[in-house]
């Protein structure tokens, strides 16, 4: 199997004794890119955080179901969840570089799973910042402090950030909702390039974007997964009247 | 609804912690645990020492032989009657401070400045405050050693909480409430006085008894502007010298030629002290609670 | 309808009377000081030049005098650096234990503790800081001191390491209470994007959150040296208050604030002394002005780094 494969079986969770993912089952192959879609409140950021299981951090997280990537159930008891941090990256919504210097930022992740050492660590930064697309614009300060950059830059900084601890999967949530369109469209492109190595699932309530950018959709709908498959077919034959009405904007 | 459906019985909770994270916060925690035994020693050790000499007698009676016997009745007459001078100095003054702040001001330097100072008055250390209390009340005011004088100066003391604990909670009150009222045509003032004071009421209050806690313990402020060692009555007015709670603990505790003789009443008045100060505390505590929990626009 | 209107400009009035009052304070009290002070360095008209006891201060004596002694017959001496370095050493040797002790607890609290739990702790600490100077004195006098001699084997437990001691329990809770603050108004987003990297809790908090509340972790140990340098009853009541130079840990030391409290009462009014006093008074507002100004600054930056 190769690596970046997830599998979402029968999940179901619950905040609580609120039912907010009601037996989502799909399957994400690796280098596509994946996007999920639907209204707000309908559960997608819940989803994609399920995968990293960052939604460890809220309390009283109740599941039934799985997630196996390649192959294994990141739910199980022993599983480590800082080594799965490490192989599923996340992108956030709205650009959060930590208040150090560009450099520090990308080699935070490099040093603290203790990647490299010594002159191994401005190597990996540089490659980090360049297959983020964002090396030739900060190459010579990379002293300054990240939030010298614009936002476009910074969230290409986060992206650098994750990519310097080599994930097989990068999580996306809604990553271009802050940005300008001019900077969207940069990170579009970026996202398409980064397909050739990583698996990459966003979840985007942009229409336009999902279309653009992704192999894959997944339609949600208050907290069901409604429909899912390749983008073209479901942008041009959607399968469940529900899809057709949000695609044709009659709701959210 | 299908959202309230609860989880079937074998689900799986999340939220495992991290083991070694645990360890380094463990650690962390040691000094803290420590510290906070160390807080319920020293209370336990001052109340097991001192509770056997608090009758009704010690509370309601005026030291006897040479301190070494009696009660810290008019300790206790002192620091209430100081603090009640201080705090008709600092509670109105505070309190119109706070209100031009918070409501009048305007947005720039001089306000920057006025609230600066301020604020470093709180950082002024209590001799200091003697200083100046000898300096302006007993010298320049000739106002002589005296409740007066001591209460002013405790006053100046507690300005600078009670101007921000007034400004915090006028702030804190949404506009739309004063814009209701002016747009019934309510004057500035009146706005103030109906739609946000009411409601800053609970923070104020809260505010004035911290300010009143920490008042009544301090000693250094009233050490050179009035409080004395013993007088043969309690004050009949705010011109004469007075006792204190803390200065009778200092002064049985290092300048009494009888020391250990007088150790439990030192013990003893540092108790009534401290269930006063930790009264008006919690006291204060629970006010800000209440008030939160009722007011919906607080966040 | 006119009265109402003369009645909120008369409050309005009012209002900013009485603050620009409470401003002037400190304003008022520097003014004091430092004209009082400033007579201890000029010859009051009509004393005898040759008079060593109304001998007035020299600047240089003053600020670089390693005695004081204004009692001495003949011969008083003004010099505040016995008095400075009391405060000085008692203030830094409390810090350097209240310090790490107090980042580290805060620390702990700001993210590991919530609800209930916080809410107790830090009304422990908060109420603790509320304690009258005279009874933790009184403390440290009859418990901590004895203990103290015990364990070195000294005659007396009234010196500096005693006062250091009870200057770094006094300091700790302003340090956790302020360290706590700065520790939490770090937004959450820097914890998630650690986390989201694979950091561990531990990391997170000691390589991202407490870098980035530097500011204002450094502002509470600049409020705790102002606290601990500004404390009189607890030091005079533990520091063994000789007015000398300490050689070792376990010598008296007087502090500028045990100086003050033990000698303004004994004064002549009007005396060179009586002035001197104040002229050490001056010195320690700015001190503790400066620090607290400091101390503010830092804090306005840690809450616009954040926002840049």
């Amino acid at each position: 199997m190769e690596k970046g494969h997830i599998e979402i079986s029968n999940l179901n969770l619950w905040f609580g004794t609120n039912h907010i993912l009601k037996n989502i089952s799909f399957t994400i192959l690796p280098r596509t890119v994946t996007a999920i879609m639907g209204p707000s409140g309908c559960g997608k950021s819940t989803l994609l955080r399920s995968i990293n299981r960052m939604n460890d951090l809220i309390t009283d997280t109740r599941i039934t179901g799985s997630i196996l990537i390649d192959g294994e159930d990141i739910f199980r008891e022993k599983v480590d969840v800082i080594e799965l941090r490490k192989r599923v990256g996340m992108v956030f919504q709205k650009p959060n570089p930590f208040p150090k210097s560009i450099f520090e930022n990308v080699a935070f992740g490099i040093k603290i799973h203790n990647l490299a050492s010594g002159a191994e660590v401005p190597r990996r930064v540089k490659e980090a910042l360049q297959l983020a697309n964002l090396w030739d614009e900060v190459k010579h300060r990379l002293g300054d402090n990240a939030f010298s950059l614009s936002g476009g830059q910074q969230q290409r900084l986060c992206i650098a950030r994750c990519l310097a601890v080599g994930p097989e999967i990068i999580l996306l949530d809604e990553p271009a909702s802050a940005l300008d369109p001019f900077s969207t469209a940069k990170l579009e492109e970026l996202i398409v390039q980064l397909k050739k190595y990583y698996t990459i699932v966003i979840v985007t309530h942009n229409l336009q974007q999902a279309a653009r950018v992704s192999d894959h959709c997944a339609f949600l709908m208050l907290g069901e997964l409604v429909e899912f498959g390749p983008t073209e077919r479901i942008f041009t034959k959607p399968q469940d009247k529900r899809t057709e009405d949000f695609l044709t904007g009659k709701f959210g | 609804m299908n959202r309230t459906l609860p989880p079937p019985e074998n689900y799986r909770r999340l939220n495992k912690k991290h083991f070694p994270s645990n360890i380094g916060f463990a650690i962390l925690a040691i000094p803290l645990i420590i510290f906070i035994l160390f807080i319920g020693f020293m209370v336990f050790y001052l109340f097991k020492n001192g509770i056997n000499v608090i009758s009704w007698k010690f509370l309601t009676q005026p030291p006897e032989k040479g301190m070494t016997a009696g009660g810290i009745f008019p300790c206790i007459i002192g620091t209430l009657y100081v603090t009640l001078i201080s705090l008709l100095f600092s509670v109105p003054v505070g309190l119109f401070s706070g209100i031009y702040l918070a409501e009048y001001a305007p947005n720039n330097s001089i306000t920057q400045v006025m609230r600066s100072s301020i604020r470093a008055l709180a950082g002024i250390p209590s001799i200091v405050y003697g200083l100046f209390g000898v300096a302006l009340f007993i010298r320049a005011f000739q106002i002589g050693l005296s409740v007066l004088a001591s209460g002013l100066t405790l006053g100046l003391m507690s300005l600078p909480w009670i101007i921000t604990t007034v400004e915090e909670s006028i702030t804190a009150i949404p506009n739309s409430f004063r814009e209701g009222a002016l747009a019934l045509g309510a004057t500035k003032w009146e706005s103030i006085r109906r739609n946000v004071l009411p409601y800053a009421f609970p923070g104020i209050l809260t505010g004035v008894l911290l300010a009143i806690a920490r008042t009544v313990g301090e000693t250094a402020p009233i050490l050179f502007t009035g409080v004395t060692y013993f007088t043969r009555q309690i004050p009949r007015s705010p011109l004469e010298k007075f006792m204190a709670l803390p200065y009778h603990i200092f002064v049985l505790a290092t300048q009494h030629d009888q020391l250990t003789k007088v150790r439990p009443i030192a013990f003893a008045t540092a108790v009534v002290l401290l269930i006063f100060v930790l009264g008006f505390d919690i006291i204060a505590f629970f006010t800000r609670m209440r008030f939160a929990a009722t007011n919906k626009w607080q966040v | 309808m006119r009265l109402r209107k003369k009645i909120d400009r008369f409050a309005g009035i009012t209002f900013f009377v009485n603050a620009v009052l409470a401003a002037g304070v400190l304003f008022g009290i520097l003014l004091f000081l430092f004209s009082y002070g400033v007579r201890a360095f000029i010859p009051a008209p009509g004393t005898d030049p040759g008079d060593p006891e109304s001998r007035p201060l020299t600047i240089l004596g003053f600020l670089f005098g390693t005695v004081w002694n204004p009692d001495a017959y003949g011969k008083p001496h003004y010099g505040l650096i016995p008095l400075f370095l009391g405060s000085l050493l008692t203030t830094l040797i409390a810090l350097t234990i209240s310090v790490p002790l107090g980042i580290a607890g805060a620390i702990f609290i700001a993210e590991r503790l919530t609800g209930w739990v916080r809410i107790g702790v830090k009304m422990v600490v908060e109420l603790f800081a509320g304690f009258p100077s005279v009874v933790i004195g009184l403390f440290g006098l009859v418990v901590l001191a004895p203990l103290i001699a015990r364990t070195f084997n000294l005659s007396s437990g009234l010196n500096l390491f005693t006062a250091s001691i009870i200057l770094a329990v006094m300091s700790l809770p302003t340090i956790i209470s302020v360290s706590e603050d700065a520790l939490r108004v770090v937004p959450h987003s820097y914890r998630e994007a650690a986390y989201a990297l694979g950091a561990s809790p531990w990391t997170t908090a000691i390589k991202v959150i407490l870098p980035a509340a530097r500011s204002g972790i450094l502002a509470a140990v600049m409020l705790g040296f102002g606290r601990a340098i500004g404390e009189t009853m607890a030091v005079l009541m533990v520091a063994g208050n000789a007015p000398i130079i300490p050689r070792s840990l376990f010598d008296p030391v007087r502090t500028i604030t045990t100086t003050l409290a033990i000698e303004l009462g004994e004064t002549a009014a009007n005396s060179i002394h009586f002035f001197s006093l104040f002229a050490l008074g001056f010195v320690l507002f700015v001190i503790a002005l400066a620090t607290n100004l400091i101390a503010e600054s830092l804090i306005r930056r840690e809450k616009r780094s954040f926002t840049l």
